[in-house]
């Protein structure tokens, strides 16, 4: 019999304790704070789960975490097709990749409170380039401060700005990796542009197109710097997204039990989201 | 099918091509007739896959026209050439089935379901693929992937030629002899024109019936590969075919009689007309001999390859290279090596310039 050597558990050590000070520790005081109550002093009580209860009957907890799937469904629906369309119609060699790398990579290369600042006042009516032009020029009345509508215009827009060009560099890779072999015989069989894109294009692109909508998904799930800096959440409630909501009980009012479960419910569908997206799309790669 | 005339062709990838150099291709003339199997040998970067997409219309040349039976294709897209190509890396569509992928060239072209169900049939039971029709195509071994990119092209009718660039380069070694055959026997059956281009000797002199040899953009010679064997045209036909290649001994002239140091060599043949430059003989190690008398030089490496032995000699610093039966000579024996007269050729700045002797006497 193969006599096992178990002295490699001790190379995984050093990892381990890592994550342990940098993840699982944090996360168990968040679950310690989850099932207890406190008035301060340091003084806990037994809750058991009763705030995760109250959380998830919650009004409040529904609104936002609509608010926030909805946020995330309107990001990917134009971010993803609106980023394979740039990639496409990106030059695949010559003096302009470069140019067009770099100009794509630039709005993910700002800090996101600085792209809140920015698109801030980009949009305040009375001083704001796109706000001033919009209501003094074209006479279209635009308030992200007022309208919630607007609000979410604005947001949205801020975030395909900020992070179209993630899909669109990962798009661009899987493109560039296609041999010129195929679209060479695809001219000889015929084959239509959407055929070539439909049969070469999107196939080769499936998974690093599978690794941007996770990406993406999971960024804008958790987003909070810059709708926070841009709209503070509000008009009202209305850009009031989950991290947002959350933040407000943890810090503004101190809850930190609904606080704490909160974040445990929000981090088990963000997980559970990613898989079984992640599952769904790869499934078939492994027949 | 067709016949294929290329005339006075010329391709540059440059914009604005002077001298000879910027070509890639210069100046080609050739026909190919309807139903042949030719091959295009050459080392990487002679212009051959260069020629293949010209034909195919994935390039446009800068000069001269293609003619496929007689009619200018110069300017046609791929699609309406009706032609076939099967690359070196096979090409297939990952998310389709096998039965797709063959169907996919006559779905394009608008074919109704029945007739692209009987042509499917046929090419996969002619390719031996049957069983595989409902499968993915993207879980299949490179083999087979190669044969059903093949199929694609075959499954059109009225396909003009069928071209392959270098297809079987990413194949087991093992398989490759089992799919070179399959390809002769397709040629056979279905009588279409087939241009293999590659740069594997084996490859072109077992596949085509008509080798076109190429060397820096240039076609040196077009023969059946028992004439490039035995009559190259060029000294670089000669070195580039056989294994190993044609001894090349540089030689000076004096009055119609090669001399390789103080040596005289005989030779085929005489030499017609005055020539002028660079001179060598050319002699296939097949037919260099060791002997009692003749060239003296000295065995510097033998090297048994199984069937026959290649003695490697080495005479006034020029390497020659003797194929003999059984067991060699030691190493650093003096030999004399014997060369077979009507095999002896002589080349002029890398041509072939003697004459066979029955021929020379004809022309006289």
């Amino acid at each position: 019999m193969k006599t096992e050597n178990q002295k490699a558990w001790f190379f995984v050590l050093p990892v381990l304790v890592l994550v342990a000070f940098n993840a699982l520790i944090p996360m168990m005081t968040v679950v310690n704070y989850s099932v207890q109550e406190t008035f301060g002093d340091n003084v806990f009580f037994w809750q058991g789960l009763d705030w995760f209860e109250q959380i998830l009957r919650s009004d409040r907890f529904h609104a936002a975490l609509g608010r926030q799937f909805l946020f995330t469904f309107l990001i990917l629906i134009i971010e993803v097709p609106l980023g394979i369309i740039i990639a496409l119609s990106m030059p695949r060699k010559g003096f302009w990749v470069p140019v067009c790398l770099v100009t794509m990579a630039l709005p993910m290369l700002i800090p996101w409170n600085v792209v809140g600042a920015m698109w801030n006042i980009f949009t305040l009516p009375d001083i704001g380039l796109l706000g001033y032009f919009l209501n003094h020029v074209l006479g279209i009345s635009y308030d992200m401060t007022q309208n919630p509508l607007a609000a979410w215009v604005t947001i949205v827009t801020m975030d395909v700005w900020h992070w179209t060009s993630l899909v669109v560099l990962l798009a661009y890779a899987g493109l560039v990796s296609i041999p010129d072999a195929y679209y060479q015989a695809a001219k000889i069989d015929g084959a239509s542009n959407w055929a070539v894109f439909r049969f070469i294009q999107l196939p080769k692109m499936k998974t690093v197109l599978t690794i941007a909508i996770l990406l993406r998904f999971m960024d804008s799930f958790n987003i909070y710097t810059e709708p926070f800096v841009l709209t503070g959440g509000g008009p009202g409630n209305s850009t009031t997204l989950l991290s947002i909501d959350l933040v407000k009980i943890a810090l503004g009012q101190f809850d930190l039990g609904p606080a704490a479960a909160m974040s445990l419910i929000y981090f088990a569908i963000t997980l559970l989201v990613s898989w079984l997206f992640y599952t769904l799309m790869t499934k078939d790669d492994l027949n | 099918m067709a016949k294929i005339t290329l005339s006075k062709l010329r391709h540059s990838y440059m914009p604005a091509p002077q001298s000879p150099s910027d070509y890639a291709l210069k100046e080609i003339d050739l026909d190919w007739s309807d139903g042949g199997a030719y091959a295009l040998l050459g080392p990487s970067g002679c212009g051959k896959s260069t020629l293949l997409n010209i034909i195919s219309g994935l390039l446009v040349p800068s000069e001269g026209q293609i003619l496929f039976d007689g009619k200018d294709v110069t300017g046609l897209p791929p699609d309406q050439r009706n032609i076939a190509q099967v690359f070196q890396f096979p090409v297939i569509y990952d998310t389709m089935t096998v039965y797709d992928n063959l169907a996919f060239p006559l779905r394009n072209r608008g074919r109704d379901e029945d007739t692209v169900r009987d042509r499917v049939m046929a090419i996969a039971e002619m390719l031996e693929v049957t069983g595989m029709l409902g499968q993915k195509a993207a879980g299949l071994s490179p083999d087979n992937k190669q044969k059903i990119s093949m199929g694609r092209g075959l499954v059109r009718e009225d396909v003009n030629v069928v071209m392959f660039d270098e297809p079987l380069t990413v194949i087991d070694p093992h398989l490759k002899w089992k799919l070179r055959s399959k390809l002769k026997e397709l040629h056979q059956r279905v009588q279409a024109t087939m241009i293999y281009v590659t740069h594997d000797q084996t490859e072109a002199l077992t596949f085509a019936d008509q080798v076109v040899v190429m060397q820096d953009g240039e076609v040196v010679q077009i023969g059946t590969p028992v004439e490039l064997f035995e009559r190259p045209a060029h000294t670089f036909v000669g070195h580039f075919i056989g294994s190993p290649g044609m001894n090349i001994l540089p030689c000076s002239l004096q009055s119609g009689t090669a001399l390789f140091g103080d040596q005289a060599i005989a030779l085929e043949g005489p030499i017609p007309g005055q020539p002028e430059g660079k001179t060598e003989v050319g002699i296939r190690p097949e037919f260099v001999s060791l002997a009692n008398s003749g060239l003296p030089a000295t065995v510097t490496k033998v090297s048994d390859v199984g069937r026959h032995t290649v003695v490697e000699c080495s005479a006034n610093g020029t390497r020659i290279n003797a194929i003999v039966e059984g067991a060699g000579p030691e190493k650093g024996a003096a030999v004399h090596l014997d060369f077979r007269r009507d095999q002896t050729r002589l080349y002029v700045e890398g041509w072939l310039a003697s004459t066979p002797e029955t021929a020379a006497e004809t022309v006289r």
